[in-house]
Parts: C-alpha cells; structure tokens; sequence
C-alpha cells in the first residue's frame, strides 16, 4: 500500500488492514510522517513532531501482533494530540511561551488510556493560547492554516487537531472543548468533532483552563472514527473528582446503527437567523430535510436563555481561568523572568507572567480578576452563575419535548487570518452556538454538511444530546453522514485540497 | 459603568501582570467594552433562581487513603526553572530593609 494511500485511509480501516497484517503499524506511522514532513510547513498544524516516540510505540505494536497478542482495535492507529495535554517526557506548551521548553513528568489520563490501547501518538498540535481563542491566531507559535484555504482559520482552540484530520496528516486527534474548541474546528474544517458529556473523559493531566467547563473528547474525519477514539478515552477515573463514575454509553453501537426513524429533534430557534452566514444556514436546512426524509420527527424549540449564554460564559470562563492561571509564577515550572537576585518574588512573579503571557491570556486572566473581585462578584459572577441554571432548565425542558436538538455549529465558515485577531468580541461571537452545551455540562456533536455555496468552504452541524446520552449524538451522526455520503459518493473531506 | 486606566493597574496588579503603559490604555478601553457587553447576565437572573457552579451535580467525592506511589523529587523538580539541594529555588520572598 502506497503511503498517499494509506494516509486517506479512516481509523476503522487502518484498524481492519493492521489486523489482518496486510501493513505494519511502522509503515502506517511512517507514511503519516512523511505526510507531515511534506504539508506541515504549510499548515502548521504541529507544535512538537515526536517521530522517536511514535516510531517506537509502532514498532512495540507490530512485536506484540507478532508475539500472538490481542491487541485493541485502535493498537497502531496514528493520532495527533492537543498540546493542551501533558504527556510524560514530550514537550508540553498549550500554546504559550510560558511552558516553552516544559516536559511532564507524568502523563495524563487521556494520554495513558491511548498508550493502553496501543494508539500511536504522532505529536502536539497547536492551538490557541491556553485554549483561549476560536482561530488558533492566538497561539505564541504562530498560527495553524485551515488546509482548505491556507489563508483561513482552521477554528480554535484546537484548530491543529482539526487541521491535521482535514490535511490527512492524522486520522484521529484529541481535542477539548470548553466552549466549543472541538467542535468549532471540526465545523470549518469538514471534520467531525465532538464535546462528550462533562465529566464523561478524564480532565487528569489536562491543563485547567475552567474547570467546570473543559471537557476532552475525540477528532475524526468520520462518526464511526470518532465513536473508537472516544470508547477509549471516556470512562471513570478515580484521579478527576468530577469524573461521572457510571458506564459509557455504547457510542460505538450508536454509530454502526444510524437510524433516526422515530426521533424527535428539536431546532433551536435562539441559534439561527440573525448573524449567520447564508450558505451556513442553507445548508443547515438541506440537512435537516433529509433527515426528515429518513424518518426523524423536526420540530422547532425554543431556549430563551440561550441569549444570554455568550455573556454568562465570558465571565465564568475568565474567573475560573484567571484562578488556574495563577500556577503559572515561575516558580515550579516553565518560564522565570526577571530573577537577577535582587527583585522579589513578587516581582519575578510579575514579570514572569507579563513575558509569558500573550495579549488575549492577560485579558481574560483582568477580566476574570475584575469579575472576582469585592463589589463586583454578585453582580457579575454570581449573576452568570444564575444564568447558567436557567441555561440548564431551557435544555431539560427541551429534552422533555425532544430526543436531540440541533443547530449550525458555528455561524460562519473559516474567517480570513488576521480578520477578527484585535476584535474580542467579534471574535467571541463564534462560539455563540456551542457554549450554552458547556454551561450545562451536555454532550454535543459536529459533523460536516457541505460546503456553503459563497465562498466553498465547510459547514458543520450540530447535535446536541443530554448528558451521559452521548450515545444518541453518534446515532443521529452516523445516519445523517451517511445519507450525506449517499448523495455525493464520498466524505466531505474527500474533496479537500490535496496540498 | 466604566472603568479607568487606574482599575486596570490595580487588576493587573492582583492578577500579577507587570503590564506597561501602552497595555494599559489599551486593556482598559477593551475591558470596557467587554464588560459592558457581559453585564446583561443581570437582566435575566432573578433573586430566586439558585446558582450553578458545577454542570454535573457530585457532593463529596473522596477515595480511599490509600499510598501510592508519586513523582520522585527528582522528577517533580524537572521543570523547575532554578532547583537547589533538592528544593525549588525561589527569589527572596521578604523585602529586605
């Protein structure tokens, strides 16, 4: 098998041709990192290359299915991790020159479940600053390019997990998502993406953005790929105390099944029309004609607090950030400026977090100081607190009516580079559809449904299902992109730009 | 509501930012804005609507008390920007007078 050949393959059929022992799983890493070696410079989709590591972990897996051993159905299987996770001995930097340099003494849940299961980990994507952006413009390492237009947002934060899929430099990636930093990218880039349950994955070694929010969870060019990655990733860990101590739901069964005969699926009315591009919203239509066509019941909801979850969230994010930013001082780790023996600590303190930090880090971290603080923290906090009950209420008394709801992941294509960068909250507006599911703490899905016919750049939709009921988001997933499949003959992705 | 170029220094104070005089200006008419743009949250939330501060309720978890192994003070020290005698060196933490 060519290495252009088996760089297209999915997850599931990399999993069938290792097994069946038709190609090792050196020649599957080498072919994704020649791949990276030859389109990378262009999209930068990488901050750290481990090739040592993952020629490694390849060669480990092709001993132990020469030595007779069961492996996992993912045992070979390349994948591109967030630089937001710390993995044991590799760099870890989630985008900011305050960890430049840092190598984890340890490794995080996420990352000891992938070496578990054999998956071979090609190295750290980049992403914005502390996972704070939606274009991956505020990265400290430059920006990633959107593989489908060089000159675009491949999304954010984690939009060289995204970019990677879309470039055909890694069949799956793990993301995070605190207010849409899965799916968003996997909206603009014609990849699926998807924000399990809170709770559902373990946060252990994850580095904290907001606490109450961050969820990690699998990137895939397909339903079923993201169905393996997160059967792997999710379940109880006794080291996250949020961790939901209860079965995963049988996500993998949902995506070989797609059947939506019989579903209700609420269409948020908060999440469409004003402020959405035109093509996002015609193809959002088409998609959800055919899945009427297939037998889904669609009817409209209304989540009037939805309005108001921008504002509560962009106090609730800087508060906990601005609280899980304080780690980083110069003390224990990373960067440490200023120490010329006569400043203080406070001093070096200071300095440090002024050299390290990039402009949007330093805003959210006032913001949140501001939000916070004595005079303030009813009207401001405690008010976006409340808000976010009624958030919580407008989803439960959705599901009462509906199985799934869904609206338009993001409400436009992949902007221009540089477009949105000095404009807060223009560029805040991007999550406007996929934060109300991280205030609730639900599970959500994106998945690609065309290309809008203004400017022939990716459209995602999204799914969103109550939480711990992750599994009917692969359900109605796998039909839609299958119907989708039916009437173009392939993925989306396939008609991505061979770079 | 506003808030002036004063506020932002003492923000950045708290939050430990050394910023300078150019940043300054700058945040204080962007936190401005975003603020102004955030304090709707008010709108909405009544005195009798109980605040959320975690998506999925849990009360108490804890585990067992069980040792297990940890980093080694070698390992926890790895990243350390200074390390001395087996301990994180750190500027001095007292004025000195």
């Amino acid at each position: 098998m060519s290495n252009e050949h088996l760089t297209r393959l999915s997850a599931a059929e990399l999993s069938q041709v290792l097994s069946s022992r038709e190609v090792s799983a050196v020649e599957v890493t080498r072919a994704h990192l020649d791949r990276i070696a030859s389109v990378d410079p262009s999209v930068h989709a990488f901050l750290h290359i481990d090739d040592e590591g993952a020629l490694a972990s390849a060669n480990a897996v092709d001993a132990k299915r020469a030595a007779g051993e069961a492996l996992g159905p993912l045992a070979g299987v390349p994948l591109a991790l967030k630089d937001v996770m710390a993995m044991r001995g590799v760099p870890t930097t989630c985008g900011s020159k305050v960890l430049e340099g840092w190598r984890p003494p340890y490794d995080a849940t996420v990352v000891s479940r992938l070496r578990a299961a054999d998956v071979v980990i090609l190295g750290k994507t980049n992403m914005d600053e502390f996972a704070m952006g939606s274009s991956t413009e505020h990265s400290a390492y430059g920006p990633t390019r959107n593989p489908w237009d060089l000159d675009r947002i491949p999304g954010g934060s984690g939009g060289g997990s995204a970019a990677a899929l879309a470039a055909f430099e890694a069949p799956l990636a793990i993301g995070t998502d605190t207010g849409g930093s899965i799916r968003q990218p996997a909206a603009v880039t014609g990849t699926v993406g998807v924000k399990p349950t809170y709770g559902a994955v373990s946060r252990y070694g994850l580095v904290a953005l907001a606490s109450s929010l961050d969820q990690a969870g699998p990137c895939a060019r397909s339903v079923e790929d993201a169905a393996m990655l997160h059967a792997v990733i999710a379940g109880y860990d006794p080291l996250d105390s949020t961790s939901i101590n209860e079965p995963v739901p049988s996500v993998l069964e949902a995506a070989r099944r797609g059947d939506v005969r019989g579903l209700k699926i609420g269409l948020v009315k908060e999440l469409s029309g004003e402020g959405y591009q035109a093509g996002v919203t015609q193809r959002f239509n088409e998609a959800v004609e055919i899945l009427t066509g297939l037998g889904a019941e669609v009817v409209e909801v209304s989540c009037p607090h939805f309005d108001y979850a921008l504002a509560a969230y962009y106090l609730i994010l800087p508060s906990e950030a601005s609280s899980n930013l304080a780690r980083f001082d110069g003390m224990r780790f990373g960067l440490r400026e200023g120490d010329d023996g006569d400043n203080g600590v406070e001093q070096v303190m200071s300095l440090t977090r002024e050299a390290g930090f990039g402009a949007e880090v330093k805003r959210r971290i006032m913001i949140g100081t501001y939000a916070l603080s004595s005079g303030y923290y009813d009207a401001y906090y405690g008010q976006a607190q409340k808000v976010r009950t009624l958030i919580q209420r407008d989803f439960a008394a959705a599901f009462e009516k509906v199985d799934l709801l869904a609206s338009p992941t993001a409400p436009t294509t992949a902007f221009r580079i540089g477009d949105k960068v000095d404009d807060p909250l223009a560029m805040y507006l991007n999550d406007v559809a996929t934060i109300p599911v991280n205030l609730a703490g639900n599970c959500a899905m994106s998945l690609p449904i065309g290309l809008a016919p203004e400017d022939s750049l990716p459209v995602g939709l999204q799914f969103m299902a109550p939480a711990k009921a992750d599994d009917r988001l692969y359900n109605a997933g796998a039909a839609l992109e299958a119907a989708l499949k039916d009437r173009w003959g392939h993925l989306l992705i396939e008609e991505a730009p061979a770079l | 509501m506003s808030i002036s170029r004063d506020e932002v220094a003492k923000l950045a104070h708290l939050a430990r930012l050394d910023l300078q005089a150019d940043e300054l200006d700058h945040y204080a008419e962007q936190l401005d804005v975003i603020l102004a743009s955030v304090a709707r949250v008010a709108e909405v939330a009544a005195a009798d609507v109980p605040a959320t501060s975690h998506p999925i309720p849990m009360t108490n978890v804890l585990r067992p008390d069980v040792p297990r192994t940890s980093l080694t003070s070698q390992e926890a020290l790895s990243g350390a920007p200074s390390a001395q005698e087996g301990r994180f060196r750190v500027p001095r933490i007292l004025d000195t007078e």
